[in-house]
């Protein structure tokens, strides 16, 4: 017999709400198999179950905040074993306010460390549904928290058309601060930054696009992506987690990438094993991950696995970027965008499309020597597209 | 395919892959990553799902155009009128 518990999908999360069962008890579930859907800072999250077995009862009733570690279901590992499913809803055990709760009032659950917007489970809910932002809502409640009523006067009001429903952009801000004031408080980071003539990997990507139909074709952001993840392959002491024994490299790469969402939404959800894709592999993935952030149709584990992160500023950035750590991790690596600039080829001046790439680098775990031949190792593989 | 056709297609085509916005509410010629704040990734799957909708091959040489729903809609129309 196994439980599954409310999982920390992060250091900053204290707990999370069960927003949806995507099982039910008699289920029978795999490794892997996406079990709920939590909404926690990071929006809401596809958690899934690390057991094989059967649902034998859910403790946790949909709309339910609960402290992270809390048991949420019980999972029969003996799978051959049927046995009867509870009859009827699951009996919330731990921790619960009722979704429908009128009128909705603040309890300890709406002022926990990390629980996101200051909402009731019913406004929340109610705004879900409706696709409405929340950090749009001036609350009337206590300490400015966010009711039903607020919600259902917004939704009257609301003219704009092409609201969809996304991610909580209001929970991820709260992330991004925490993640960030965090990192900004624990971590002695230290900045590198080089620039270098991208011609090489820009020719390259015209040639390889312009003999495929659309879907087939990359985007730099591809090429950026595979670069600096093969070079981590090379520099283990920038990819892995800062925990309480130190620094721990990992073995594999998973590369988080920085992916904006419209209305000022951010996460860095990672793509798997980066540095073994082939870059039409990549693509795919990246699309994938950049269509469902987008929707707010991440996994837990893709936010959590991630090693290391890339921040790349496309093509209306600025030149240069001096990103922030996203802890555990001890390195991002940055990406300005293209600009087209004078450029000494030998003894002449040419006009070159060059571009700035830079490093933040967690002192604890790594220094600027190794990180200055990590940027360089990243230009190499850029002006070798072809080995790509 | 009119212009207009073409830019109805366009509009839909937006609307599609990014549901948070309102195409309709921009000119022919603003440029939709600042209008819209639509991004390389957006654009890259605006022309795929065009290639797809309508089974034309939109070079990659040409896909400057499409990053307003004019330029988009005049090269569909240029491109019917040449078939």
């Amino acid at each position: 017999m196994g439980t599954f518990v409310m999982p920390s999908l992060g250091a900053d999360m204290a707990a999370g709400t069960l927003v949806e069962w995507l099982k039910q008890p008699g289920d029978t579930v795999e490794h892997g198999d996406i079990i709920a859907v939590v909404e926690t800072d990071k929006g809401a999250i596809e958690v899934e179950v690390f057991e094989k077995g059967r649902i034998d009862e859910l403790l946790v009733e949909a709309g339910s905040a609960v402290p992270v570690g809390t048991p949420l279901a019980r999972i029969d590992g003996e799978a051959n074993g049927v046995k009867p499913s509870a009859t009827g809803p699951a009996k919330p055990k731990v921790g619960t306010e009722p979704v429908r709760a009128t009128p909705p009032r603040p309890s300890a659950l709406l002022v926990m460390k990390g629980q996101g917007p200051r909402a009731s489970p019913a406004a929340r809910q109610h705004a879900a549904e409706r696709g409405i932002d929340l950090a749009s809502l001036a609350g009337s409640g206590p300490d400015g928290a966010i009711q039903l009523v607020d919600v259902e006067r917004a939704e009257c009001i609301r003219s704009e058309p092409g609201l969809g429903s996304g991610p909580d952009l209001s929970a991820m801000r709260r992330a991004i601060a925490a993640a960030m004031a965090r990192s900004k408080r624990e971590i002695p980071h230290y900045y590198l930054s080089h620039r270098f003539d991208l011609s090489a990997a820009l020719e390259w990507l015209e040639r390889y696009n312009a003999e495929r139909p659309p879907p087939e074709r990359l985007l730099l952001g591809a090429l950026q992506i595979k670069a600096v993840a093969s070079a981590l392959k090379e520099f283990p002491e920038f990819n892995g987690f800062y925990g309480e024994e130190g620094f721990s490299p990992f073995p594999a790469v998973h590369l988080g990438t920085a992916i904006a969402i419209r209305g000022g939404g951010l996460a860095a959800p990672c793509i798997r094993h980066t540095d073994t894709l082939t870059l039409s592999d990549l693509m795919e993935s990246l699309r994938d991950l950049v269509a469902r952030t987008r929707r707010g149709q991440f996994r837990s584990s893709e936010i959590a696995d991630a090693t290391a992160t890339v921040s790349n500023l496309g093509e209306r950035g600025v030149e240069s970027l001096w990103p922030v750590i996203y802890p555990p991790q001890v390195a991002i690596v940055g990406f300005g965008s293209v600009m087209w600039r004078p450029w000494a080829v030998k003894d002449e001046p040419v006009v070159r499309p060059v571009i700035t790439t830079t490093l933040a680098g967690d002192h604890r775990a790594n220094n600027g020597h190794r990180g200055a031949l990590l940027l360089r190792r990243i230009e190499q593989i850029l002006s070798e597209p072809d080995k790509l | 395919m009119t212009y207009q056709e073409a830019r109805s297609i366009v509009i839909e085509e937006i609307e599609n892959i990014a549901p948070d916005v309102a195409p309709v509410a921009i000119g022919d010629t603003e440029d939709v990553r600042e209008a819209l704040d639509l991004d390389s990734m957006d654009i890259y799957n605006l022309i795929a799902a065009l290639h797809k909708r309508l089974e034309i091959d939109i070079p990659d040489k040409d896909a400057a155009q499409f990053v307003t729903i004019g330029g988009a809609a005049r090269w569909l129309d240029e491109y019917t009128a040449r078939q």
